[in-house]
């Protein structure tokens, strides 16, 4: 589920970065007033865990894409919300620096979407909800399961926003989200079974771990004040844009199976691109520059007016690009072999 | 397991590289990490259909990689192994995309176009922020976070997280050797165990970072890694970082290899 820097746009990946920026400033706050000095090893052993375990790909049957858990859940309950989402933080820029998994401008967004959903919604709304008379192994397992369900499912659909507001995709929403949930749906039974089943055992073997997890955040002490508040400014960033595009896009999936089914009428889909192209434009530095008609098999297109719009790939441009690109690239290869040679031959001699 | 293992070797390889001590890993670790941050920035700020303006962008992951004398194999292996999510998502596009371009005589959907500009934005983010580490290693880049007002216990929880992956890893592979001795001819670990092992792997490492991280906190750890060697930021640093935003800002407005492109022809042409 980690989204990569190349799928978003730099107003996508810095806005959710901004929001991310700010809980985990917030939680850093709220740890100072009760930082225990015990916690600090157990943030670092967690987060060493979790990270392992987001490493284990597991093959989802009938897709042909594998997923990984995501650990939000389990880091709430063990580490509380503020420790857990700081921890998720810590994991994710580590894969995104060591293995390019995720992406640095990406790293708001994944943050996010893994940490935020999971610590600050799934966790004291449905897993405290569901503990709150007392910790039981059912309670556990029904508790995990739900908020691991449910913390995956707003997580991986903020994705599916994110991705489509950024524009770097054809993916129609509705498309990409009926991949993306019942996919993530399947992770997250898995992602259930894993936590309940984690918890449950450190509850019996080291009861004092997780209450030391536990004590201090309880959802009296998780001011829900703030955390409405928290969700008024997601709510701002992805339901707001959400509502935009939905009102502008009629009908995502019949427009997919019209176009299976081989008619091409370009109307529907006219007003969302041009919409998500407005957009597009605001972010890059230069509107796209240079726009021909491409060559249709159909000349009668109706919708003429709403495809001169759109950014078309320059014919001429693009390729006639191919000479200069292809320079360009044996110049930059040049450059690197040459400077390499004559580093070598500088320590020959040294 | 094979996988897990992988891991702790490739950011060992990583850490080592790191250690290097070229021109490029003089530089400011701060330094280092804005003109990253410019770069991913203005790569990802292209448009879906842009493929000739992105390529000038290798120069730079090319001359670090150069310049830092690192290798290009291990890079490459980590490039393609994250490539799958991106093909995932942008294979989809030829077949969304109901425009065509006449490419050669022959009609492709521009999808294409927007399928390979997703691929080189992904080969060119991720060998970036691999780069960055390679260059630069996690202490110093946690001495950057710090400089740029990351609060402290943030920064500690990353350390912290980096060095207990290694020591939760040694554990694992020390039970497995002892798993794998009580079970001779046993193929893997046994579906029943499963849950307990994993729980015993997280109360063994973390009795061991308790242990680790008090006899830091013995041995005077206040938080922070003191790093004597960070010298103050030089005007080579300054310089470092503005003439790299300088050319990718002009390769951002103007495409570089239509320009080449358009000389040689004006030179043919005379």
């Amino acid at each position: 589920m980690h989204m990569a820097d190349a799928l978003l746009s730099p107003i996508v990946g810095g806005t959710m970065l901004a929001a991310t920026t700010g809980i985990a400033a917030y939680s850093v706050k709220k740890m100072q007033n009760n930082l225990d000095e015990k916690k600090i090893p157990l943030m670092g052993v967690i987060g060493a865990f979790i990270f392992a375990s987001q490493m284990i790909n597991f093959a989802i049957p009938g897709t042909g894409s594998s997923g990984h858990i995501g650990g939000g859940m389990l880091l709430a309950i063990l580490l509380g919300p503020y420790a857990g989402f700081l921890t998720m933080a810590a994991i994710l820029l580590i894969q995104a620096l060591f293995f390019g998994d995720g992406g640095l401008l990406a790293f708001g967004a994944n943050v996010f979407n893994l940490g935020f959903y999971t610590c600050f919604i799934a966790y004291p709304i449905i897993y405290k909800w569901l503990t709150r008379k007392g910790v039981t192994s059912k309670r556990i397992f029904g508790g995990s399961m739900l908020s691991a369900l449910v913390g995956l499912q707003l997580g991986s659909f903020s994705v599916v926003i994110e991705t489509v507001l950024s524009g770097k995709t054809e993916l129609p929403f509705s498309t990409f989200a009926l991949l993306m949930q019942p996919i993530h749906l399947a992770i997250g039974i898995v992602e259930g079974l894993v936590t309940a089943a984690v918890v449950t055992f450190v509850r019996k073997t080291r009861p004092e771990i997780l209450e030391r997890g536990a004590i201090g955040q309880p959802l009296g002490n998780v001011p829900m004040k703030r955390v409405l508040g928290a969700l008024v400014i997601a709510g701002l960033v992805v339901g707001g844009a959400m509502s935009w595009f939905a009102s502008s896009h009629p009908d995502g999936l019949e427009w997919s199976m019209e176009k299976t089914a081989g008619t091409t009428e370009l109307t529907t889909s006219g007003s969302v691109y041009t919409a998500l192209d407005d957009f597009q434009s605001l972010t890059a530095f230069l509107p796209d520059y240079g726009f021909k008609e491409t060559v249709d098999e159909n000349p009668a297109v109706p919708a003429a007016e709403s495809e001169e719009k759109r950014p078309g790939v320059n014919v001429g441009t693009s390729v006639s690009g191919i000479v200069g690109g292809g320079l360009t690239l044996a110049i930059v290869v040049i450059l690197g072999v040459l400077i390499r040679l004559v580093k070598k031959k500088k320590r020959a001699v040294t | 397991m094979a996988t897990i293992k992988n891991v702790l070797f490739n950011m060992g390889v990583l850490d080592d590289l790191a250690m290097k001590e070229t021109s490029i890993h003089r530089i400011h670790p701060l330094i280092k990490l804005l003109t990253t941050v410019v770069y991913l920035t203005v790569v990802v700020s292209f448009g879906k259909n842009e493929i000739s303006n992105l390529l000038p962008f290798f120069l730079y992951p090319v001359l670090i990689m150069v310049f830092a004398e690192i290798p290009v194999v291990p890079i490459l292996n980590r490039m393609v192994l994250v490539t799958p999510f991106i093909i995932g998502i942008g294979i989809l596009n030829p077949f969304f995309e109901v425009q065509t371009v006449v490419v050669f005589g022959t009609s492709i959907s521009q999808g294409w176009f927007t399928f390979v500009s997703l691929l080189l934005k992904s080969a060119l983010t991720v060998a970036v922020s691999l780069m960055l580490i390679a260059t630069t290693g996690m202490n110093q880049l946690a001495a950057a976070l710090r400089m740029l007002k990351v609060p402290k216990i943030f920064v500690l929880q990353l350390l912290l997280t980096y060095r207990y992956i290694s020591v939760l890893i040694e554990e694992l592979s020390r039970m497995v050797r002892a798993y794998s001795l009580r079970a001779p001819g046993q193929k893997g670990i046994h579906p029943r165990v499963w849950g307990s092992f994993v729980g015993q792997l997280l109360l063994r490492t973390y009795d061991r970072g308790s242990r680790v991280y008090e006899s830091m906190n013995a041995r005077g750890f206040s938080g922070e890694y003191h790093r004597g060697n960070i010298s103050k930021l030089k005007g080579k640093d300054i310089a470092y970082f503005l003439s790299w935003s300088l050319l990718f800002m002009l390769a951002r407005l103007y495409d570089l290899p239509l320009l080449i492109e358009a000389l040689i022809f004006s030179m043919g042409g005379e």
